[in-house]
């Protein structure tokens, strides 16, 4: 323990606070995840960007290792955004309130377009 | 929390330091990872789009292939290809692996040309793609 520290300063919130060990290795497993399917994800886009139309691409996303793939990598892709974000937040934003604003706007959003995203796929492999 | 201003020490900011090489590196990660969160709409609103029916996806991929859709797409790619780069440096340094200077100049210098020699490679085969369809 470090002995210039005063009882209160834990209690106060500063240093470290014996947790975040998890969000370290979630943020680094979901990076290592998405080596991987981005590639796979860009490779894809790539050839629907450029020529294929709406039924080629609807019938791609319907073959089931690519609606698998898709949502995870929209799962993956969108808490390492968040995890990222937040990180940016903490590091960068010191006013308290502006801050709790921010972090929760940031992650309702992040929540919201990841099930818009999750369901657009749905929508298309199940075809309604 | 609020009503305590800590009067413990803080690193200076980034104006503080003289840019280097792996400084200037290191910032562009984090500006390249929030470029890519704005980024990541342009996934979501090509899905939705494609989910919503033939109307909306075309609309989608007339936007898309406008030259400033696809200056965005480039800007995209490329920030994309050196996140993900450095992402892989950084997962080696999360290891304890080349954390001496020698090393990481070299390794930096390798995710900056391997970060051009793919955004370059992708494009190359887009466009000829393009063409063959």
């Amino acid at each position: 323990m470090n002995l210039m520290r005063t009882s209160l300063s834990p209690v106060r919130g500063l240093g470290s606070a014996r947790e975040g060990a998890d969000r370290f290795i979630a943020q680094r497993l979901s990076a290592i995840a998405l080596v991987p399917l981005l590639l796979w994800l860009v490779a894809s886009i790539i050839f629907f960007i450029t020529q294929a139309d709406h039924a080629t691409l609807v019938a791609w996303i319907r073959l089931h290792w690519n609606t698998e793939l898709l949502i995870l990598l929209i799962l993956v892709l969108f808490y390492h955004t968040h995890a990222g974000l937040q990180e940016v937040l903490e590091d960068y934003v010191h006013n308290q309130i502006i801050k709790a604003i921010s972090m929760v706007s940031m992650k309702f959003f992040v929540i919201a377009i990841t099930v818009a995203s999750v369901l657009a796929v749905l929508r298309i492999a199940l075809g309604t | 929390m609020m009503l305590m201003k800590s009067k413990r020490p803080i690193s200076p900011h980034l104006q503080i330091y003289k840019p280097q090489f792996t400084s200037v590196m290191s910032i562009l990660h984090r500006i390249t990872g929030i470029v890519l969160s704005i980024g990541t709409l342009v996934l979501v609103y090509w899905l939705m789009a494609a989910a919503e029916g033939p109307q909306a996806y075309q609309q989608a991929q007339s936007l898309l292939s406008s030259w400033i859709g696809l200056l965005l797409l480039f800007g995209w790619s490329l920030a994309l290809f050196y996140h993900l780069c450095n992402g892989i440096r950084h997962l080696f340094w999360d290891a304890g692996l080349g954390m001496d200077i020698k090393t990481v100049y070299a390794t930096g210098k390798f995710v900056w040309i391997a970060t051009l020699v793919l955004t370059v490679f992708t494009w190359i085969i887009a466009f000829s793609m393009k063409g063959a369809g």
